[in-house]
């Protein structure tokens, strides 16, 4: 049987990582990344916003997308679990409703990488989620 | 809620929104005493009270975005439905404690659901909060501290994606130990 993985482990692995991130902490300004903002509360946990969330790490990952990928409270649409808001770099954050994964692919593809707004936005009359 | 890992993710949210800087989660397997426990505990800002008296009430909230707060209710009832309870203590500038307990082996219980996934999500994306997870099988027992996995990673963040997949994997190996007997 494989050896369980410990800390000792980690801190291994953050040496390898180390040289990488020397890179990423030069543009370490979180404007410079897209941000997302996936809605984590009862309504969008219950309508399946982990596993979007875990999908859009994954796939930002692979797809060599440089973004953060975190959670939020509640951003008053239940009825369109689950939400996201995508903010790209030097625009003005957008939400997305019913965000299931074949959406966030979408999301990804089209509103991500080209820019292409895809169907599903919810409109604007909307207050930043941190001003709530 | 399709499992308790779900519950976990969602009660966590309170702390979070409660301006926690320490949450511990706990969970014990008693499968010889035929009990499973949920415990969440953090040092938020806590409720008095008046709110906690309802708290466990779907029209009590303290967002202003809507009327309904359903997280500690569905948990209620997904405890209940199991032939256990939900207990929640909690004191104005000290914290919340939120307990619950399901029979292990009744037929609605809940699954356990992705307990390594949901951990590393909270963890990875609310780094500024220490956790604490706890989780005993039987007699068995494996603790998860972000302190010491923040000690050990330096300055590399816990949301690096590689890190976030080395630490689901540490857990999830931890608790599948944990149950080959």
């Amino acid at each position: 049987m494989a050896k369980i993985k410990t800390l000792a482990d980690l801190k291994k692995m953050r040496e390898d990582l180390q040289s990488k991130v020397d890179l990423r902490e030069k543009a370490d300004s979180p404007e410079s990344y897209v941000q997302i903002k996936v809605g984590m509360a009862t309504s969008g946990i219950a309508s399946g916003a982990k596993d979007v969330m875990d999908f859009m790490i994954e796939a930002l990952e692979k797809r060599n997308v440089e973004a953060v990928v975190t959670q939020t409270g509640d951003m008053g649409y239940c009825f369109a679990e689950p939400t996201i808001e995508v903010k790209k770099p030097g625009e003005d954050p957008i939400v997305f409703g019913y965000v299931n994964i074949q959406k966030a692919d979408e999301i990804i593809e089209k509103y991500i990488k080209l820019g292409e707004l895809v169907e599903g936005i919810i409109p604007v009359n909307y207050q930043v989620i941190d001003d709530k | 809620m399709n499992n308790i890992s779900m519950h976990i993710l969602d009660i966590v949210q309170n702390s979070i929104r409660g301006e926690a800087r320490n949450i511990g989660i706990l969970i014990k397997e008693n499968i010889e005493k035929n009990i499973l426990i949920i415990g969440i505990k953090d040092n938020g800002i806590g409720m008095d009270s008046g709110l906690l008296e309802f708290v466990t009430d779907p029209f009590t909230t303290t967002r202003n975005t809507r009327k309904v707060g359903m997280g500690l209710p569905l948990l209620k009832h997904s405890a209940e439905q199991s032939n256990g309870y939900v207990k929640v203590v909690s004191e104005i500038g000290i914290g919340t404690q939120v307990h619950a307990t399901f029979q292990y082996d009744h037929i609605d219980r809940p699954p356990l659901g992705d307990i390594s996934g949901t951990i590393i999500l909270l963890v990875a994306a609310n780094p500024t909060i220490d956790f604490k997870y706890i989780h005993h099988i039987n007699n068995k027992k494996y603790e998860l501290d972000t302190q010491e996995i923040k000690l050990a990673l330096g300055d590399i963040k816990i949301s690096d994606p590689k890190i976030r997949r080395f630490l689901k994997e540490m857990i999830t190996e931890n608790l599948h130990e944990m149950c080959v007997v």
